[in-house]
């Protein structure tokens, strides 16, 4: 759990659109070999967390370092190079809806490598092994249940074996078994890998179980962290909130705007 | 905002006056000038980066071969059909005119001349736009809607080398094809109108076509013609799909854009290339 | 890799009918085996009048189609038309051709119709063919058929004919 640190971020800003920030002032590090809960209401800017991690967007202010290089200062080559060595997994799998589950799984094989066919073909089989979905091989993804994609998008996204892996909420809409199952896959192909990942999630309970480390967001930072048997003892009201899952509390049920009565009169003019 | 109220109580704001007016159209309009304008820079820095990522489409055909087998193979029967009733319909309406004059005999001629120079290469880009380039829009768009082109990106595989190039050569290499299916299969229409239907003697009917026909300034023209269609057609195919917002209204509504725009583009362009092409004549 | 293999052949097939239809354009509905893209050579003619002659018309001689008109303007020196017309290689005439505007049907397009001289040198690029007989304009020809009719007080029947020696050499019919 003590090693070095693979991703890096300090004080790091961003916003879409220049008068609305997203991400104020968040500060986080993940060390080898950790797993790492990202939580936070909905659309508090978890995801985008994750874009500023895989160099899609650029920060504003601050800064954030992956496997040690700042990711502002790279070029397209060096981003590149980088996310070779990334593996990501979004909200819904995004699996290629044209190609097989074999062939999103061969994806990233074929298009970064140079390895012949009989070689990726044991390689695609090994992951599909891994995620136990081997005999689905040659269905395609509009066949196979929610669960079934996230675990071809898990399948794929360690092709490369990557030493970093972001999962996008990889458990939300799935029954309490495909979830558990996930859980448990993440946590497996995690230290077989000997990778770190991030996850961000709701899930309070299922990532209780497998992560080492939790980090809860709101307004745009970080507002409380800790183990999970910290987060399970805090009596900090935002993490209680969070995890009893109560409507009012800190975290606000308004998005904020103009006063309501004023608004509703500017609507008779 | 907090302007407002205070207008409302000066008196003077009731009227905005003509030059108000004209000032706010101008306005309007230099607005619109400016969005087309910024949008066309937009799509033309687009173009350059689908030729730039053009390599990996041309070292690794099987990408475009499926795209023509999506793009053309798939309009095949579209084309072939409308081609033969357009045909058909040349020979008829060309028969009844011609017939009044004398020169039934020239029905090969106008029947051959119309297609190849002008609705061979016009009406197969149309329904080639609205069969093919809604549905590469349309895959393109989902395929953003639903994050596989961030995938692919998070990847570090380009999307614009791995998706949007094959689409635009595909469309590029089968349109020409299709135009050329279309004005063939057309020319055999006006001959079974004219030959087998209406009773032309076959002889004259290919001889003065073909004396009338040049290879260059009328086949050679159409293909051109059929070629500068595929490239607008299928660019604005992937560019709609690629610029699409990502959402369900977005990708219908991209669609729609990519058919109503080709349309018009495939006319602006017919008539600009027509002018060019058939000045001496 | 078996539907690899279908979408190849079809692709195969597609690309296939394209080529096989603009063969059939090139050589059917074209003439692939004419001038405009093989070998020529351009002769020139002046005329007192082209009539409606156009740029690309044809060139025949003894109904065949032996080249195409490739320039007509006008000279202001001795207010004449010139005519540049290309022919096959593969068609050599006389020095002392004689070049017409000839029509084909009594409203169809004009064309030029070459009568082979004697002469023993053959024209070569650049000649000038110095026998011509221009359009016959049609508002002039009736005309005519109606100042006769009126003179010699009687029905015409053969005279209007007359302007068809024009057309004698009409390719189609
Ligand atoms: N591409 C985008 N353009 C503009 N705003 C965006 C974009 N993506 C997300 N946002 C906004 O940024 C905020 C955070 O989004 P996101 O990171 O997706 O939230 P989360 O993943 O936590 O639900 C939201 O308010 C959302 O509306
Ligand atoms: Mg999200």
């Amino acid at each position: 759990m003590t090693g070095q640190t693979v991703v890096q971020l300090t004080d790091l800003a961003f916003g879409y659109e220049r008068d609305r920030p997203v991400l104020a002032q968040i500060n986080m590090s993940v060390r080898a070999g950790q797993i790492v809960a990202l939580m936070g209401g909905s659309g508090c800017g978890k995801t985008t967390v994750l874009r500023l991690i895989g160099g899609v967007v650029r920060a504003t202010a601050g800064e954030v370092r992956v496997f040690g290089d700042d990711v502002a200062a790279m070029d397209q080559a060096e981003l590149y190079r980088m996310r070779e060595r990334l593996g990501m997994l979004f909200q819904f799998g995004a699996l290629f809806t044209d190609l097989t589950v074999f062939d999103n799984v061969a994806f990233p094989l074929r298009e970064r490598t140079n390895l012949g066919e009989r070689m990726i073909r044991d390689l695609v089989l090994m992951k599909l092994q891994a995620v136990g979905l081997r005999g689905a091989s040659q269905l395609m993804p509009h066949q196979l249940s929610g669960g079934m994609s996230r675990r071809v998008a898990l399948a794929r996204g360690i092709a490369l074996d990557p030493q970093l892996m972001l999962f996008d909420e990889p458990f939300t809409g799935l029954d309490p078994i495909s979830l558990a199952t996930i859980g448990t896959l993440v946590r497996e192909l995690n230290d077989a890998l000997g990778a770190s990942s991030i996850i961000v999630t709701h899930d309070v309970q299922e990532s209780l179980n497998i992560v080492d480390y939790l980090y809860f967001i709101a307004a745009g930072r970080v507002v409380a962290q800790g183990t999970p048997d910290e987060v399970r003892a805090s009596e900090e009201p935002f993490v209680r909130q969070f995890v009893r899952g109560e409507v009012e509390g800190v975290v606000p049920f308004h998005q904020p705007a103009n006063d309501y009565r004023s608004d509703l009169l500017a609507a008779d003019r | 905002m907090a302007t407002e109220p205070q207008t409302a109580i000066e008196p003077k704001a009731d009227r905005p006056g003509v030059l108000g007016t004209l000032r706010a159209a101008l306005e309007h309009l230099g607005g619109w000038v400016l969005r087309v304008l910024i949008r066309l820079g937009y799509i033309g820095r687009f173009a350059v980066a689908v030729v730039r990522f053009s390599g990996p489409s041309f070292a690794r055909f099987g990408l475009v071969m499926r795209e023509i087998y999506f793009a053309g193979v798939l309009s095949l029967v579209i084309i072939s059909v409308s081609g033969l009733f357009v045909g058909m319909v040349l020979g008829l309406q060309g028969y009844d005119t011609l017939v009044r004059y004398g020169s039934a005999n020239a029905l090969g001629t106008l029947v051959a001349l119309s297609l190849l120079r002008e609705l061979g290469p016009v009406v197969a880009a149309l329904l080639f736009a609205s069969r093919a380039g809604s549905a590469i829009t349309a895959e393109i768009g989902l395929m953003k809607a639903t994050e596989q082109l961030a995938a692919m990106e998070m990847m570090a595989v380009e999307p614009i080398a791995r998706v949007v190039a094959p689409r635009f050569w595909g469309g590029v290499i089968s349109m020409p094809l299709l135009a050329a299916i279309f004005s063939a299969v057309g020319i055999f229409g006006g001959y079974v109108v004219g030959v087998l239907i209406v009773g032309l003697d076959s002889g004259s009917f290919w001889s003065q076509m073909q004396s009338a026909v040049d290879l260059r300034d009328d086949l050679l023209n159409g293909v051109i013609k059929s070629f500068v269609f595929g490239v607008a057609v299928t660019l604005i195919a992937v560019f709609e799909g690629y610029d699409a917002a990502p959402t369900a209204e977005g990708v219908s509504g991209a669609t729609t854009r990519t058919v109503v725009t080709s349309a018009l583009v495939i006319l602006a362009l017919d008539v600009v290339m027509t002018a060019l092409m058939f000045r001496g004549i | 890799m078996n539907r690899n293999r279908l979408l190849d052949l079809w692709v195969g097939i597609f690309v296939m009918l394209g080529i096989l239809a603009l063969a059939f354009l090139a050589l059917r509905a074209a003439n692939a085996s004419t001038f405009s893209s093989g070998v020529t050579y351009t002769v020139q003619a002046r005329f007192d009048n082209v009539g409606s002659l156009k740029v690309r018309a044809p060139v025949r001689s003894a109904g065949v189609m032996v080249g195409r008109v490739s320039s007509i303007s006008f000279d202001p020196e001795t207010y004449e038309a010139v005519v540049q017309f290309t022919v096959a290689t593969a068609y050599q005439f006389p020095k002392d051709t004689a070049a017409k505007i000839l029509t084909a049907g009594l409203l169809g397009e004009q064309y030029i119709g070459l009568s082979a001289g004697g002469d023993t040198v053959m024209l070569k690029e650049g000649d000038v063919l110095h026998l011509t007989q221009s359009a016959v304009v049609l508002e002039t020809l009736i005309g005519q058929f109606l100042y006769n009719k009126a003179a010699e007080g009687k029905p015409a029947e053969s005279k209007p004919a007359e302007g068809g020696d024009a057309k004698g050499a009409a390719s189609s019919k």
